[in-house]
């Protein structure tokens, strides 16, 4: 879960810094969110599939975390088609699917991976300290920086808690049905883990004092200014302004 | 109330075991000593210093290293290189010379080539020794050590052992494990009802243990 997969390279947008990527991120998948227009949208489809390439990530596992998106995206399938209404494009039974459902799940379908995609290769190439980093640079109170921070660490171990309480419980043959014994039990796990979450906090708080912690971070990775930065911002600028473009005249 | 009218004495070069019940209050004494708890009443001195404030404390806590019960309290970087690096950085170190004290020091240990490793796939005695590196790399002048052994195999316990046989530091050393305390501290205390007994009152004891083929013959030193 924490193994951070594509931050190892060295690809062009791997040796950028984190900055310019995650600023670049947040423009480029907002207006991705945005355009509406199929050209449009079919242009950040290409920019984001390149983008991919430029990090030069494995496609295989690039698809395998796709997947998981894609598994949603199905669920939207079965729906939307035939639930607006619209020209119909073809029966099946009493359900009608209709141009515009199909138009907008085609729609919804290209973005999303679209921005996955652009997520993937500038952000999920970089260790998330320097994300945190990052994004504190980029005006993220430290507070919201730090929350990431350590919930990315500590979110193992409180999954490893909450497995070591659901054992507890089940060890003394406990069976989740639909009764009200289940409903408090896991409501007991739930309140303990929140409980010892608030602890283990303070327990790790205190170790971070013990060795000289004053609410900064500091990070050994040291992204040297490289000619990759204004390439990388100027390239990402232009994708950006020509996505607005297309959605604003065709 | 945990402790009442302590009066505990630490000086250069005392290598200390502490022997105490559960819940008698070694864990609240450590914290005392690095500000994390506040005493209702009575001092703490360290150093020639009265300590009061946050910053008398963070001085303190500079020049003595306390090892966490647990070690996942300790470790939070994604890798051990970052953790133990974690330390000498809110020092005021760089980068390179942070990185040389962390190599050196999870050399020291035995833990070379453990830098790009993920800390929470260590096992639990690599935590230990990771979590004594990041103490380590403090490059304190004392070390407490918060029942060290809890948990740890054979083999983990005698490279600890050996460890803080080579240090050249003051210590304190809280543990029920006598056998372990014989081998890195001097002195022995135990600590009843919040206050410390001396050494000659806890010596007085019935040898008695268990081990792998107690059956053979066999001699202890």
């Amino acid at each position: 879960m924490t193994e951070e997969v594509f931050a190892r390279g060295d690809s062009p947008l791997h040796r950028t810094a984190p900055v310019v990527r995650t600023a670049l991120a947040v423009v480029y998948c907002t207006v991705v969110a945005l355009v509406n227009g199929f050209y449009a949208i079919l242009a950040a489809l290409a920019f984001s599939i390149l983008m991919t390439a430029a990090a030069r990530l494995n496609p295989v596992r690039v698809m395998r975390h796709l997947a998981w998106a894609l598994g949603f995206l199905c669920f939207l399938w079965f729906v939307l088609p035939w639930s607006i209404a619209g020209t119909p494009l073809f029966c099946a039974g009493r359900l009608t699917v209709t141009r515009e459902g199909v138009a907008l799940c085609t729609r919804i379908t290209l973005k999303s991976i679209s921005i996955l995609l652009a997520m993937i290769s500038l952000l999920a190439t970089m260790r998330v300290a320097a994300l945190g980093q990052a994004l504190g640079k980029l005006g993220l109170p430290p507070k919201l920086v730090q929350l990431l921070l350590l919930a990315y660490r500590y979110l193992f171990v409180l999954e490893q808690e909450y497995h070591r309480l659901y054992r507890a419980a089940r060890i003394r043959n406990f069976i989740p049905r639909t009764n009200l014994h289940t409903y408090r039990t896991f409501a007991y796990l739930a309140a303990m883990l929140l409980v010892r979450a608030v602890h283990r906090a303070r327990r790790v708080h205190q170790a971070m004092i013990c060795r000289g912690f004053d609410g900064r971070f500091h990070s050994l990775q040291v992204y040297r200014p490289t000619v990759w930065n204004p390439v990388v911002a100027a390239a990402g600028s232009l994708v950006c302004l020509t996505l607005v473009v297309l959605e604003m005249t065709i | 109330m945990v402790l009442d009218h302590l009066d505990f004495e630490l000086f250069a070069g005392d290598r200390i075991g502490l022997v105490a019940p559960n819940g008698s209050g070694k864990t609240t004494l450590f914290h005392l000593i690095m500000g994390l708890v506040k005493p209702e009443s009575g001092k703490v001195e360290a150093f020639g210093q009265v300590l009061e404030s946050e910053e008398d404390f963070a001085m303190v806590r500079r020049k003595i290293g306390l090892l966490f019960q647990d070690a996942d309290d300790q470790l939070f970087s994604p890798t051990v290189l970052e953790d133990v690096a974690f330390g000498p950085l809110n020092l005021g170190k760089s980068r390179r010379e942070a990185i040389e004290i962390s190599r050196r020091i999870l050399a020291f240990l035995g833990l070379e080539g453990f830098e790009e490793r993920v800390t929470i796939k260590l096992s639990g005695g690599e935590k230990r020794l990771v979590s004594l590196a990041t103490v380590l790399a403090m490059e304190p002048e004392v070390l407490l050590l918060d029942e060290p052994t809890t948990g740890l195999d054979n083999d983990i316990r005698r490279t600890l052992i050996n460890v803080l046989q080579r240090l050249e530091m003051t210590m304190v050393v809280i543990s029920h494990d006598f056998d372990f305390l014989d081998q890195v501290t001097r002195r022995i205390f135990s600590l009843e009802n919040g206050r410390i007994l001396t050494d000659e009152q806890v010596h007085f004891h019935v040898h008695r243990h268990a081990h792998k083929m107690g059956r053979a013959p066999h001699r202890h030193h």
